[in-house]
Parts: C-alpha cells; structure tokens; sequence
C-alpha cells in the first residue's frame, strides 16, 4: 500500500513543476518500457548487492524496466570499457547504461567526454535532493556535477574499532600512531588504489598538511612531494606498526572487515557510518564493535550514477534512478539492516509520511548520531588522488 | 547408381575438409586479432585515443613504472618453481611407483582433481593457510599457544610461495594425465623389466628407460604450464601478493585504469608477458639441453640405484600431500558456505546455517545457469568440431598431426592477457561483445584444445577393420560413422566433453572480457567476491564450481555405461 502511494505521488509529482517538465519525464517513462539496464556497480559487497537486486525486482515490477547488476572489482573497469567502446567507433548501443560512480572516476569520465547528460533535473525526484545543505550533491570532488551524475549516498569515513580490546579509540591521526606503536600489527588500511584506503591517506593529508587550502586545489606536481612530506614521513612511521609490518595490505574494505572479524586487527575503516551496526546485524563482525570519529572531523562525499554517453537503455537507466532517489528506496538504503548508507533527500522537501520512513528507522548499536558523528570534510580535487596513490605505490608497493 | 554414391562421398569429403579450416579461422582468428589489437596500441598506435604514430614511449614508460622489475621477478620465478616443481613429483611418482596398486589409486582421483576451477583450490588453500585460518584454528590454542591470530606473514607471501603451492595443487594431475597418456603409447612393460632384470632400481630404470622416451610428448603440456603459471590472474588475484603483484596482475590494473592513456602502456606491458613466457619457455628449452647432455652420461655410466626406498617414500609423501591440501582446501570451502558464527579460534562453526545459501539463492541460480549453458554449448560444438578435424585427418591419411597439435596449444601458451584485451575491441568492433555468441566463441579458443587433445588418441586408434565390415553390409561412410563409430567412441566423447566442461566453468578473464561482465558465472562472481574475503558466500560459489565439473565427469562415465549396459565389450571393467 505504502509503494502505491509513493507510485503515484511520484507519476503526480511532476505536475507541481513545469509541464513541459512533466511532459519529458513521460516520454522518458513511456520510452523506458520493455528495456534492459546494464548496471555497472562495484560488487564486493553482498549487502549492496541485494539492495541493488531488490531495487531491480522493484523497478520491474512497477516500471516493466529489467535491471542486471554488472559487478564491477573496480569502478574504473568501467570507465576502461566505455573507453574500450568508444575505441572501437561505437556511439550508441553501448553495453553500460549506468555506472555507480564518484570522484576521480567521475573526473575522468567527464574530462573525456564520455557521459551522458546533463540529465538529472528532469527526474521528478531529483528535486528533492538536499543540494543545499549537503554541498557534495553538486559538487563531486570539487569537480561541478552539472547534472551529468545523480547523487544517490552520501558518505561519511569512520573508524570501526572492536571495544573489546580498546576502550578509548584514538581520535586523531597522530594519536592514532601512538595507539599503533602500542599495539603493533592491530591497525591497517585497504591498499591505495582501493577507494577507502586512498581516502585514509587523504584524511592523514588533511591533518598533516601545513596549507590545507591547497588540496582544493588542482595538484601542483613541482610542490608536490614538498607539501605532502608530513604523509609520507607519518607513514614511514607508522608501516612497521601496521598488520604484517605494512608488507601486506587487506584489498577493500570488507576484507579488512573480515580481518576485524578473524580479531587480525582492531580497527577497521569505513565510509558508512552505520556499517558496524550493519555487520553486527549479519553476524559479520562481531557485537562488540563500535564507531568513531577523528575530533577533527572525517571526509564526506557523495557517491553518483552516471549514464555513458553511448548507453543503450538512457530512459531505463533514468527511471531507474528516479526510482533510486525515491523516499521509499532511500529510506531502505539507510536502513542498516539491508545497507545503512545515508540519503541525499533534504527531509524539509518530503512529505510527512517519507519523513517518517527515515525518522522511524533505528540508528543501530554501533552508529554515532549525526551530532557525534561531526562535520563532513571536504574531498581534495580528485588530481590529489592520483598524485597520492602513485606515489604510495611508489614508496610501499615495489618490493624489496 | 555408382555416379551418385560417388557424389556424395565427395560431398562428405568436401564437408570434411572445410571442417579443419572453420576451425583454424574460427580458432587462431580471434588470437591473432587479439595479438595485433594489443601491439598496435604498445607501439603507440590507436588512433581513437590519439595515437597517431608509432613510438617507443609506452614501452619506455611501462619499463619505468615503479616495482615492475619485482613483478616480472615474481612472476617469472613463481611460473618457473610451479612448472618445475609439479613436473618433478609427477615424473619422480611414476619412477617410484609405475605398476603399483599405489599408482592406480592416485589416479583415480586425477580426474576430479583436474575438474575443480584452478581459483577454487586458491580460495580454499589462502583460509587454510591463513594465520587467522584452518590450520591455527585446528591447533590454536592448546597447541600453539595462540588466542589471537599470530601476525605473520603465510599467504600472499613476498616470494609467492603459496601461489605457487595452490598453482602445483592444480598443475600435478594436469601433467599426471598427460604423461599417462604418453606413457600408454610406448611399450613401457619391456622397456621395465628389461631394466628391472638388468638390476636397475625402480627409479633409475623408468628414469632411464621410459623418461626419455616420452618426454617429447609431454613437452607441449609443460610449455602450457609455463605460460599458465607465469601469466595466470584469477588466482594471483587471490593468494599472490601484492606489493607489488604479479605481472599479470599489474597488467590488468593499468587495463582498467581510469587514466585513459595508461592503455598503451598496459599494452606495451602485455607484449612484455609475452615476451616473459617465451623466455621462460626459452630457458626451459636450453636446460633441456643441458640435462640432456648430461642425463646421456648418467644412463651410460649404468649405476643402478637399487636403494631408492627413501626417495620412493618421500615422493609418495609429497604427492599424498598434494591431495591432502586440495581436500581440505575444498572441504573447508564447503563448511564455509554453511556456517553462521565462525571466529578463531574455533575449529568448527559455533554455529551452522543455510543462511548463505537462501540469501545468495537468486545469484546462484543465474550464475549457475549461465556457468552450465555457456559450458554445454561450448562443448557441444567443439566435439562437432573436433571429431570433424579428426574424421577428415583419419580420411585423408594425414600425418600433420604434430603441425595441427602445435596450433591448438596456442592460445594456451600466448598470456591470456596478451590478446584478450584486442580480442574485445575485435568483439566490440563486431558489435558482438556481451553477446552469447561472443562468450560462447572466445570460451570455444580455450576448451577446443582441451577436447581435441583428450579424444584424438582413443579416436585415432579405433579399430577400422569395424568400419570395413560395416561398409561390405552395404553402409554409406556418415552411416558407418553414426551408427558405429560414435557409439563405440560414446565413452571418449563424453570424458573429452567432460574435460571441455571443466575447462569452461574455470575460465575468468576470457568470460569477463567477451561478456562485458555481463554473464555472471560461477567463477566471475566467486573472484569478484575474492578480495571482500566473504568466505560464506565465496564458500558457495566454490563448491559449486567443484560440483558442476564434478558431476559432468560422473554423467560422462556414466551415461555410456548405461547405454553400453548390454555391450560387454565396450564395458570397462576396472
């Protein structure tokens, strides 16, 4: 009852706007019957992974709309096959019409042309993203979205630490090297490229970093090693302390989870804030698992889909998003006990009703409150990124 | 009445004979394809990402990436000690216990053995092996002392140890096989106890005797081997390490950056493994001679080594070794897929539940579905292919049959990376990529020469004078070949299917790259599962990927011995 509600405040909603609004949005729908969304997401998570199933069970249900899910290790291998095709001369008919995406990704996708777009404005529900208040909405890594991705999660980093063994976590980075040098072999990150363990060292950046202005800026590659000298001369430091004395790093996130779960380590990273309570309700970590905070402040973001320029199913893919941003799906996504990740939806814009899908949903045994879990920080301009990553590959990936 | 049998023989004939060129185009096109769709680029060249002209510089700058010294290192050391040690246990086996009940007995396992994915063995092998895994959690803590995991480096070691443990796992029944079937083509009983009488030990005279004699058939096989080993990427993906991985590894990374222009060094890094695996084989080739040179001097000085108990025992060791670490590998693989709570260090779950198995129920129902009909189909055609090449070489009285064997082993020692990446653009170009048809082809390069090496022998050596007799009863030759030939070879044809199917379900990067990532197999979804470390869910996608191929072997023996229920001669009594 509830889903026949939202359906049809949804098919109603766009009346409130322009009509030749409502009128592109129905050509989009009508257009979209019948088509099949290639879905290319990362898929190394298994509870995304259902949410991403359910979401397709009901788009097709409602919209008569297939989605399969393309589960990626890495999102770049997209943006490789999207090259790979635009290679080979094909402008249309691509076999990926839509991408779970962010930050560097995203950066390139858009320096090479090979979006879609721009697009979202004419999704009913896109108005009801908070692009106010959660600045990240439009601005993807200090790089303007301008309407050729959709905002779907927003993201926090947090620290995951079993209470078990530690019973005030290091809220800084520095303390952080201290707790390591006491408990050597009980801390590690997910090795750069991965996403999380690039947005560790970008976090260890951004406090060591004399001028932090700089890092919204594009990279300076003369002043490159001179600026960001604290990092390294900090992870130098801290390497001989790390699981396995920094030889070896966990590949993601949930592998270092799982090392959490093997009581490997102590701390774990993540960028959902209620992802330990979601794990704890799977039995994926154990109970006594907590999060926190640096005093400082942690980087925020907000993941994206995107739509390649040469995507087959686009009205697919754009009802399907629609769907995405919807209150109902949004509230399921925050739920932690399918995903936990946070809405991109401004609550003053829903409907009494939506808001409570959000306000009845439980925070969780292990999840900060939105006051604890502090103010997000600013991603670098995705160039940080590349320039960090080449060099850690450089200092600790080579071998011996 | 003469004119038109006439005329439809040389139709069979003309068939027949088109039969063995479908299969080269269809077979070494898409390599060579692939090849110069990822030299172009090495040299500079693709013009859609703006390289006009040719130039050296990927290849410079590919040579200057940071750690490549060490991964070529890695990989080229791992390829060498995989192929050298799994050929030693094989050939030091069959020396040791060659006739004995022992030697029946392993090789009843070879075949399941050889059926499981490679990957398979690598996920079961790195919980086993893990600090936090089987092995301490059997002997943690009165054992070893230990409440919390020790933290000590075992898998992903910076020499890839266990890589090259799991690769051998694998690679010991792949060399089993074929050096018996080397071994059944020679009159090995004289050879024996010719020496055997002369005084030799048991070693020294199949060493002596036999080795040699054989050794030029399993060649090819080690070749494969070689280039397996050096060049693999589903299970370095999970057991090799990583600062910095192997070759391959590395390759597909810069393949899948999402800095445009890595792609031309990446493919400069492709020709690189290229050029890695025909070093290897290169030197492989030289200390073949040496051992030669040398291996004469030893069989003429006569020692005859009488005393080789010890060795004989520690050979038999090591081998039961091997099949003890896949048992458990696989084993613990299973247990997995049906624990709830499993923490160290407890031995067993502390609880069990088929939550894995419902929550996943949906994946692994199209996953399951796609790994068996890609397979099926696969297979199908290659044996069409297969028995038409070799009912057109038995027909013309062919003796190329070494020229046509170097052909099919191919794609096996061209690095899978090497040409797949060109492949896709050809697919793409074709419009074709993500297709059935695409995945279906590009599985076809790999399990045609599976299936192709495991029948030719036993439907090279079937008994003619069945067909002449068929013939003066009035038989056309397709006739001959439908009603007496093929059912007399059911059981070839269905083991070599089998073999097919098993290749096919293990294949990674061939299915990734001409589906588009779109057909999620077994193995697909099993490695893109492998780095999050879930060891419930990667549980069930092995033991799937064990069971499939499994039963395929279990159907294929059994089928014909239900159809051959009343032929005592075409029954195999073991």
């Amino acid at each position: 009852m509830r889903l026949l509600i939202l359906i049809l405040f949804i098919n109603i909603y766009p009346a409130s706007f322009a009509n030749a609004k409502s009128e592109t949005w129905e050509r989009i729908v009508t257009k979209s019957q019948g088509q099949t969304v290639y879905w290319n997401a990362w898929g190394g998570d298994e509870r995304i992974n259902s949410y991403i199933n359910w979401a397709g069970a009901e788009v097709k249900k409602n919209y008569g709309v297939s989605v399969k899910h393309v589960k990626l290790l890495d999102t770049s291998e997209a943006v490789s096959r999207v090259l790979a095709e635009k290679a080979a001369g094909r402008s249309s008919e691509g076999s990926i019409d839509l991408i779970w995406i962010n930050g560097e990704n995203f950066a390139a996708m858009k320096k090479n042309k090979l979006l879609f777009g721009p697009w979202t404005s004419d999704l009913p529900n896109y108005h009801l993203v908070d692009t106010i208040g959660k600045k990240t909405t439009t601005i993807d890594f200090t790089i303007p979205v301008e309407g050729l991705e959709a905002p779907w999660g927003m993201a926090q980093f947090v620290f995951m630490y079993d209470s078990k063994f530690i019973s005030s976590p290091p809220m800084s980075i520095k303390k952080l090297l201290a707790w390591a040098k006491n408990n050597k072999g009980r801390f590690t990150y997910p090795q750069p490229p991965n996403f999380l363990g690039t947005t560790f060292l970008k976090q260890a950046l951004i406090e060591l970093i004399v001028d932090k202005k700089l890092l919204q800026r594009e990279v300076d590659y003369k002043s490159f090693h001179k600026v960001t000298q604290p990092l390294w001369s900090y992870l130098d430091n801290l390497h001989p302390f790390l699981w396995r004395s920094g030889k070896i790093f966990p590949q993601n996130g949930p592998a270092q989870n799982r090392l959490l779960d093997d009581n490997e380590i102590d701390i774990s990273l993540s960028f959902e804030p209620s992802e330990a309570s979601s794990l704890i309700s799977t039995g994926a970590i154990p109970n006594s698992v907590r999060t926190f905070v640096l005093s400082k402040g942690t980087v925020g973001n907000t993941s994206f889909l995107a739509i390649p320029f040469n995507a087959k199913s686009k009205e697919g893919a754009q009802v399907l998003v629609n769907f995405l941003m919807s209150p109902y799906a949004q509230a399921r996504k925050q739920n932690p006990l399918y995903w936990g990740n946070g809405t991109v939806l401004d609550m003053n814009k829903l409907k009494l009703k939506e808001r409570d899908y959000f306000t009845s949903l439980s925070l969780g045994v292990a999840t900060l409150s939105p006051e604890s879990l502090g103010n997000a920080l600013l991603e670098p301009h995705p160039s940080w990124v590349n320039a960090i990553e080449k060099t850690w590959s450089k200092r600790y990936a080579i071998g011996k | 009445m003469n004119d038109k049998v006439k005329n439809y023989q040389s139709f069979l004939t003309t068939a027949l004979r088109i039969i063995p060129l479908i299969t080269l185009i269809l077979f070494i096109g898409p390599v060579l394809a692939g090849l110069i769709g990822t030299i172009l680029p090495a040299f500079g060249y693709l013009p859609a990402l703006g390289g006009n002209g040719f130039s050296l510089d990927p290849i410079r700058e590919m040579l200057l990436a940071p750690g490549i010294y060490n991964s070529i290192r890695l990989s080229f050391f791992t390829g060498l000690a995989t192929t050298i040690i799994s050929l030693a246990l094989v050939i030091l086996f069959c020396a040791s216990w060659h006739g004995t009940w022992l030697f029946t007995k392993i090789q009843r396992f070879l075949s399941p053995l050889l059926s499981v994915p490679h990957v398979t063995i690598a996920f079961g092998l790195s919980f086993l092996l893990a600090p936090s895994g089987w092995f301490f959690r059997l002997t943690s803590p009165w054992a070893t002392g230990f409440i919390r995991p020790p933290d000590i480096i075992i898998t992903q070691d910076p020499f890839g140890i266990t890589l090259i443990t799991a690769l051998v796992v694998k690679e010991v029944p792949f060399l089993f096989l074929m050096t018996l079937a080397a071994i059944n083509q020679i009159n090995y009983v004289q050879h024996l106890t010719v020496a055997r009488s002369l005084g030799y030990g048991p070693i020294a005279a199949w060493l002596k005797t036999v080795f040699p004699k054989i050794y030029q058939q399993i060649r090819l096989p080690i070749f494969a081997v070689l280039a397996y080993a050096i060049s693999v990427v589903d299970v370095a993906i999970v057991i090799a390490p990583t600062t910095p991985p192997p070759l391959a590894v590395q390759l597909l990374r810069w393949f899948n950056d999402p800095e445009i222009l890595m792609r031309f060094i990446a493919s400069a890094g492709a020709i690189l493994q290229f050029m890695l695996v025909i070093l290897a084989i290169g030197v492989w080739w030289t200390c073949e001679k040496i051992i030669t040179y040398f291996g004469k001097k030893w069989v003429f000085t006569g020692g005859r080594f009488t005393c080789d108990k010890w060795l004989r025992l520690i050979v038999a060791l090591c081998l039961l070794l091997v099949f003890i670490i896949a048992f458990f590998s696989l084993a613990s693989m299973a247990v997995w897929s049906v624990s709830g709570d499993w923490r160290f260090p407890h031995t067993f779950p502390q609880t069990l539940s088929m939550q894995t198995w419902f929550n996943n129920a949906n994946e692994l129902y199209s996953a399951t579905w796609n790994t068996l009909g890609i397979g099926f189909i696969t297979c199908i055609i290659s044996l069409v292919l297969t028995i038409g090449c070799l009912e057109n070489e038995i027909r013309l009285g062919k003796k190329a049959q070494n020229n046509s064997l170097f052909l099919l082993y191919t794609p096996m020692l061209i690095p899978q990376v090497a040409f797949l990446f060109g492949t896709q653009i050809m697919l793409i170009m074709m419009n074709m990529d993500g297709s059935w048809l695409a995945i279906i082809w590009t599985h076809l390069i790999f399990v045609l020469p599976y299936v192709y090496i495991s029948l030719a022998d036993p439907y090279r050596s079937w008994d003619r004078r069945y067909a002449d007799t068929a013939a003066c009863l009035g038989s056309r030759p397709l006739r001959i070949i439908i009603r007496v030939k093929l059912p007399m070879l059911l059981r070839p044809i269905f083991i070599s299917a089998a073999v097919g199917f098993a290749v096919s379900v293990g294949l990674y990067l061939p299915t990734l790259f001409a589906g588009a990532g779109r057909f999620d197999t077994l193995t697909t979804e099993a490695v893109s599962l492998a780095a999050s470390g879930n060891r419930r869910t990667i549980g069930t996608y092995a033991l799937l990927q064990m069971l499939l191929p499994f039963f395929a072997f279990v159907l294929a023996t059994a089928i014909p011995s239900w159809l051959h229920r009343n032929r005592r001669g075409l029954l195999i009594t073991n």
